[in-house]
């Protein structure tokens, strides 16, 4: 899968944005938002997200943004759809956008409960892995042994499985993207458009600033998480149809995990660990399908 | 349907006032004393008699999220809720005042834990006194149902959100004949709700990111100026409900007061108790009066100094307590009296807390002891 470099947009979201140069989320947040379009509605959470679409008066969204409380994306979204369809006014899209912190940790009560219901929104969370926005602190995103500061050890425990616990909703759509995979992420986000009731999309977006990244270099790290395996790209249909979008290349996770200074300080014994635990999970996933 | 009578709890009540207000998203959690109101709203939809769209939410928080964003995006809507459920809400109760949502929520107070406990004790919504919601606290089923009806009107007006309090049992599990108002009555009363402001792609706003020190002053000043209106319009909002219903109860109640040489000042079921006390006491040649504090906020600071400036001593019951600095009642009155020229002699008295029964025959023993002692600054306990 190569880019194609023609991918269609309608113009929502815009140049001008607070994002840092280089940025994973703001690239995603362009392919995202210039693919549902602008009859949407956004929700926000205290994120990056919520930075990048700007301060009072301004905007980098060309669609009614409603910031919310950092638990309470999924249930605010919810509440929107719910009004805009009792006005008739179903063809709305209403998607929430919200980091890992508000989505695996402090908003996870709220998601479940709007898988479990069932409701009509576009739930994507934008994973870079940690509380970036308050300055590089562990969340329950955060991977085995990366250095936070507040975990200046390295992590204890493992990333949790935020797409495999929303598949066990058994919600129509679940997916995992990146962006160094536009026209997968971009396709994901067409397909998801296209469907109803919960669409739950988790988006892979490096942290230049909290991964200890090079300001070109999000992309290509992106990419390289797919292809060592770290986060392989599938989706999930009704929490029973798995399919692998792209077969990983099966490059060696240390070419991943050098690139970032949130592991520099791993040991050559932990980076085999680090090896043997994702192909434990390709193999648990290829036979998923 | 037209108007009609039916036995009804306080709860129930409230759900038929919400049935007629018709408001269209319902976000909801269950919560003993409040789940009866719940209940009838679920079976009114079943039955075809409301449409709305209920949201069963998986906890108060959600809900109130989901009430913020409904009613932002241009439709009525209603929650209800008590006691640890209006705890877990705080944070959204600031969100939803800030976010100018004129949501209705009615609350049925109940004790805080810790330790659990189920009784009628005002302090759940008293402690949410300074989130930006109105607060109407009512004696009686009728009066819920009624002051649902008026809380749509003047919120909607002021675009601030409200409460509709009543307390557990005493008023949300008692039942009694309770006049249903007709639809027409209702529909004549209330105007749809059709906001300027609304989330929608064909108008553009958004509302929450990030504004300056000086944009966030403004709103606050805002808030205030809207907060101002309120004593004015909830007046107004009952006098044209009594007009066409011929039931009003005042943002406050006198009773009594014109000659009294004693006050007692209340809210929600002790009103009706102490009614009946002052009742007695006047027959027995006692001048006593009582104030029912039914708008708690905006507190009616005008209103309060005018009914009590020529009263020579008020007797505040709270059935409320903030640990270190007492009764909320007693607090609000002190300081609405202050600097009046002929302020009067304010006793503070904690009774029923934890909804400790309070009988006619306490209050006659209550105003006895006031009688005979000097007012301390502090609220002091009964028992």
């Amino acid at each position: 899968m190569m880019i194609s470099y023609n991918i269609p947009e309608e113009k929502v979201f815009l140049s001008g944005h607070n994002a840092c140069p280089g940025c994973g989320e703001a690239l995603a947040l362009r392919y995202i938002l210039n693919t549902l379009g602008p009859e949407t509605v956004g929700v926000v959470p205290p994120s990056c997200i919520a930075i990048i679409s700007g301060p009072q008066p301004y905007s980098s969204m060309r669609i009614p943004v409603y910031q919310t409380t950092l638990e309470a994306s999924a249930a605010s979204a919810a509440g929107i759809k719910r009004a805009l369809d009792v006005q008739g006014k179903t063809q709305v899209n209403v998607v929430a956008l919200a980091g890992d912190g508000g989505t695996y940790d402090i908003g996870f009560q709220a998601l479940s409960a709007a898988a479990e219901r069932n409701e009509d929104i576009i739930y994507i969370c934008l994973d870079n892995e940690g509380y970036m926005n308050t300055g590089a602190q562990k969340s329950s995103a955060t991977p085995w042994l990366a250095y936070t500061t507040s975990t200046p050890g390295g992590k204890p425990t493992g990333k949790k499985n935020v797409a495999e616990i929303m598949a066990a909703h058994e919600i129509p759509y679940v997916a995992t993207a990146t962006v160094g995979f536009p026209d997968d992420l971009t396709a994901k986000i067409r397909k998801a458009k296209e469907m109803k009731g919960m669409r739950f999309i988790v988006v892979l977006t490096p942290c230049l600033a909290g991964w200890g990244v090079p300001d070109s270099q999000a992309v290509r790290v992106s990419r390289l998480a797919v292809d060592t395996g770290i986060f392989p790209l599938y989706e999930v249909e009704n929490g029973r149809k798995y399919t692998l979008n792209w077969e990983p290349r099966g490059i060696p996770v240390d070419t991943y995990l050098r690139t970032q200074s949130r592991y520099k300080h791993l040991t050559a014994d932990q980076i085999e660990e680090i090896q043997q635990e994702v192909n434990r999970n390709m193999t648990y996933l290829r036979e998923k399908q | 349907m037209t108007a009609h009578r039916k036995l009804l709890s306080g709860n129930h009540a409230v759900s038929y006032g919400v049935m007629l207000a018709k408001p269209k998203v319902i976000p909801v959690y269950p919560i003993t004393p409040q789940t009866p109101i719940l209940e009838k709203i679920t079976e009114l939809q079943t039955a075809g008699e409301l449409d709305a769209d209920i949201m069963t939410a998986e906890s108060e928080h959600s809900a109130m999220a989901a009430c913020i964003t409904a009613s932002l995006t241009g439709v009525r809507v209603f929650t209800a809720t008590a006691s640890q459920g209006l705890m877990l809400m705080h944070e959204m109760l600031h969100y939803a005042s800030g976010a100018r949502a004129p949501i209705i929520m009615a609350n049925v107070n109940r004790t805080i834990g810790s330790p659990w406990a189920f009784w009628p004790d005002q302090t759940d919504s008293l402690a949410q006194r300074d989130c930006g919601w109105i607060q109407y606290y009512c004696e009686t089923g009728q009066e819920s149902l009624d002051t649902v009806i008026q809380a749509f009107k003047v919120a909607e007006q002021v675009m601030l959100p409200a409460m509709v309090i009543h307390e557990a049992f005493y008023v949300s599990h008692s039942v009694e004949p309770v006049e249903i108002p007709g639809q027409e009555t209702v529909d004549e009363y209330l105007p749809p709700f059709t906001p300027e402001h609304r989330l929608d792609p064909a108008i553009g706003e958004s509302w929450g990111n990030v504004v300056n020190q000086e944009m966030y002053y403004r709103h606050r000043q805002d808030m205030g100026r809207a907060m101002e209106h309120v004593c004015d319009l909830a007046q107004k909002a009952d006098q044209a409900w009594q007009e066409l219903t011929g039931r009003g109860y005042g943002i406050m109640e006198e009773y009594c007061c014109d000659d009294a040489k004693v006050v007692l000042a209340t809210m929600g079921g002790l009103a009706g108790t102490a009614r009946e006390a002052v009742d007695i006491l006047r027959q027995k040649g006692l001048k006593v009066g009582l104030l029912k504090v039914k708008l708690f906020r905006p507190f009616p600071v005008f209103q309060v100094r005018k009914i009590l400036s020529a009263i020579p001593k008020v007797i505040v019951m709270d059935r409320n307590y903030a640990p270190g600095t007492g009764g909320f009642l007693h607090q609000e009155i002190k300081a609405a009296l202050y600097g009046l020229a002929n302020s009067p002699e304010v006793h503070g008295y904690l009774v029923g807390v934890g909804g400790v029964n309070v009988s006619p025959e306490n209050i006659m023993d209550l105003v006895n002891r006031a009688m005979a002692e000097t007012a301390f600054p502090e609220s002091v306990w009964v028992g």
